[in-house]
């Protein structure tokens, strides 16, 4: 008589697959199509920009750490220049403040988009990823618009910006915004209320909102499971505490919830920059007054020997930032993100860390899976929005 | 809450942690800890209602070479009930780096305190999962440690060593052939 | 082939079909690493088509792919992995090394990264770039097709 043995298998999600956002490891063991452990290897994508960071100036910084979250570089770049300003004491102007929010809100809704695009197509709906891709390229116009690069503009700078806006920019901001709503609107429609949809992601992938916390993730994942905090609302920076917004919240914690959550989140993202775009004015100050900081503009340099030397000194030797340490927490499309600087008074760094919420979201994808289909393995890495740069750094 | 009535607060609580305000230019609260009281600070922190501190943000370390104590570890801690940012900073002396592990208190410090330990070489006592987390399994050294170069010649391994030998491997595919004719 | 010496202009021919084949329907595998896997991905959606040079679909699997292109930054520990799907694609097959840090090692000149891929695997078109624009990498593709037209069968 055969015996029939009943054993688990072990699968590999190995560093390369279409759907780990990336290079993330998983390896499963399975009862049938049911995970019964989850065990994550990261590592894959560290590329030492911390290390890297030690050995360059300040401002040379800020291209490093663009690429470290890729999805949300300017936020990541906005958050070092506020660390760094605070070190340094320095106040930016009204002007910088209000288009520093709006560069933040728009690499929101960017990199909504791309979590939209990818989560919908790995789930089965393909035509999301297109649809999403489109708008996207309406912003990433605009960054080139803005600094003549797509991904990376580096145009936010310790000091404020990198030069003034250019022309044309609040008008194709406006065009961007008229445009945006109705194609949220088609979106939902492919998604919202599609039966396979919810089938796929009801239910999926909980979380409590005390675990969620006691696991560190807050940002759209929290807020899908009743915790309601929003760096901008509790810790308000760059005059965020002036603008109207609402920070949506559920309470299911599961993945449909996280969707609603972000879909409401770039409605939200879209009333902040309106009102952002109102404020700024076409042209004005694009950086601190300070000659230390701030180099002088091109014309002078060519002309006045002050200049030529601020200009000189600023790019050989960059300025130094008194000694201490900073931490200032924003609010990035995956959470709360910051960067831990420490200067020890010379004009590069001393150590940079950055607080990435991707980190611990991927420790706690092992918790979110366990008990789940391993079709649920896919709608849940998704809905998590893991960017393995964050991750690996 | 400010941050001397906070500091104050803390050294009621845990005394013997031997609490010291630092100078801070951000909004957190700074506070140096004795290294040996982690424990019962932490627990302090988490569990006290006037503190609540459940939402551990980040453990990082940062290497102060040449300087004894080497290593500062820092824990970042927010409160959403009392709006409350705090950094504890623990010293660390460089030869026999460790600390303990505050994994049972948060969560969210398993992976933190594997990633200190890999980029660092500081060690967690009662670590569930003491692994390294970023670095390749085999790899030797700390890299963010100062005495750590920036960039090193080695050639890049692109083979990995084989699991079984080759008997190994002939035992496994007859005692499948076996099982399967059965 | 022995209808080389008889009919030279019939292998002529043929070669130049199995080179026209080969090279209209380059399908990649998807080996987006980092940064440059996001314009890559928006290279393949509807501003930057990539189906109509032929890259139709992305596959899954190295075992039904052509071309792998290393979009990205790659590390020490992730290397092992880049040879074993190297080494699972059958033959003819293609590399093409996308971005800066494929190339060379990019901005990060450092202990974990390798500094360049084709220390690893054999490559065969270098895109510039951090990240390359979405036309860089059709231009590279475009590179490619005439490499593997120039390229003889025997």
């Amino acid at each position: 008589m055969p015996e029939v043995r009943t054993e688990t298998m072990t699968v590999n999600m190995g560093p390369q697959h279409p759907s780990t956002h990336g290079v993330l490891r998983l390896v499963l063991e399975l009862d049938g199509e049911t995970v019964l452990s989850a065990a994550p290897t990261i590592g894959f994508l560290h590329t030492g920009i911390e290390k890297t960071a030690e050995q360059k100036k300040w401002q040379q910084v800020i291209p490093l750490v663009e690429r470290m979250d890729y999805l949300s570089a300017q936020s990541n770049s906005m958050a070092f220049c506020l660390s760094v300003e605070t070190l340094l004491g320095i106040e930016v102007p009204e002007r910088v403040r209000n288009i520093r929010v709006l560069i933040a809100e728009l690499q929101r809704i960017n990199s909504h988009l791309v979590w939209l695009g990818t989560h919908g197509m790995e789930v089965g709906a393909v035509s999301v990823m297109l649809y999403c891709f489109r708008e996207r390229e309406l912003l990433l116009n605009i960054n080139e618009m803005l600094a003549g690069f797509r991904l990376f503009p580096s145009y936010m700078r310790v000091g404020g910006l990198r030069e003034d806006l250019p022309r044309g920019f609040h008008d194709a901001v406006r065009a961007f915004l008229d445009r945006m709503p109705q194609k949220l609107d088609e979106y939902e429609d492919l998604l919202t209320k599609n039966e396979i949809y919810i089938e796929r992601t009801r239910n999926v992938g909980r979380i409590s909102g005390a675990d969620a916390i006691a696991y560190g993730l807050v940002g759209p994942i929290a807020r899908a499971a009743g915790v309601d905090y929003d760096v901008r609302k509790y810790f308000p920076y760059l005059g965020y505490e002036t603008y109207d917004f609402a920070v949506p919240t559920r309470a299911e914690g599961d993945v449909y919830a996280r969707y609603l959550v972000r879909v409401a989140e770039m409605r939200e993202s879209l009333k902040i920059c309106r009102q952002a775009l109102d404020r700024i004015t076409p042209s004005g100050p694009f950086a601190v007054a300070d000659p230390r900081i701030t180099p002088p503009p091109k014309d002078k340099v060519y002309t006045e020997m002050e200049a030529l030397i601020q200009h000189f000194l600023i790019y050989s030797q960059g300025f130094t930032v008194p000694a201490g340490e900073a931490y200032v927490p924003v609010e990035g499309p995956r959470g709360e993100q910051g960067f831990y600087i420490v200067s020890d008074g010379t004009n590069r760094p001393w150590r940079v860390k950055s607080r990435a919420p991707s980190l611990l979201a991927c420790q706690a994808l092992a918790r979110l899976i366990i008990g789940g289909l391993i079709a649920d393995v896919i709608a849940v890495i998704g809905s998590i929005d893991v960017v393995m740069g964050d991750v690996d750094r | 809450m400010d941050s001397p009535a906070l500091a104050a607060l803390l050294r009621e609580l845990v005394p013997a942690a031997d609490v010291e305000l630092a100078p801070s230019a951000d909004r957190h609260t700074t506070v140096y800890a004795s290294a040996s009281q982690l424990p019962a600070l932490a627990r302090a922190l988490r569990d006290h209602p006037d503190l609540d501190f459940s939402f551990l943000a980040e453990v990082t370390a940062a290497d102060y070479w040449p300087r004894e104590p080497r290593f500062e570890v820092v824990y970042v801690l927010v409160s959403m009930s009392h709006r409350l940012r705090l950094r504890v900073k623990l010293r660390v002396p460089g030869a026999d780096a460790h600390l303990a592990s505050v994994c049972d208190i948060w969560p969210a410090a398993n992976w933190l305190e594997r990633e200190v330990w890999d980029l660092f070489g500081i060690a967690f006592d009662g670590h569930p999962d003491p692994r390294r987390l970023l670095m390749p399994e085999d790899w030797e050294g700390f890299p963010l440690r100062k005495d750590y170069p920036v960039q090193i010649r080695k050639t890049p391994t692109s083979a990995e060593p084989l699991q079984v030998t080759a008997e190994e491997f002939r035992a496994n595919v007859a005692r499948d052939r076996l099982t399967r004719e059965r | 082939m022995g209808l080389e010496a008889e009919i030279p202009v019939l292998t002529t021919t043929v070669e130049k079909m199995v080179q026209w084949a080969r090279r209209s329907s380059i399908w990649p595998v998807t080996f987006g690493l980092a940064c440059c896997a996001i314009e890559m991905m928006a290279m393949s959606c509807s501003r930057y088509d990539i189906a109509r040079f032929g890259a139709e679909v992305f596959r899954g699997s190295p075992r039904q792919s052509d071309l792998m292109i290393v979009a990205g930054r790659l590390s020490r520990k992730m290397a092992p992995a880049l040879r074993r799907i190297y080494d699972q694609m059958p033959e003819p097959k293609w590399v093409i090394s996308m971005g800066a840090c494929a190339s060379i090692g990019g901005v990060f000149d450092n202990y974990a990264l390798v500094q360049g891929v084709d220390q690893i695997v054999p490559v065969d078109v270098y895109v510039p770039g951090c990240p390359p624009r979405p036309e860089s990498l059709i231009y590279g593709i475009v590179q490619l097709q005439r490499k593997i037209d120039r390229t003889k069968l025997a």
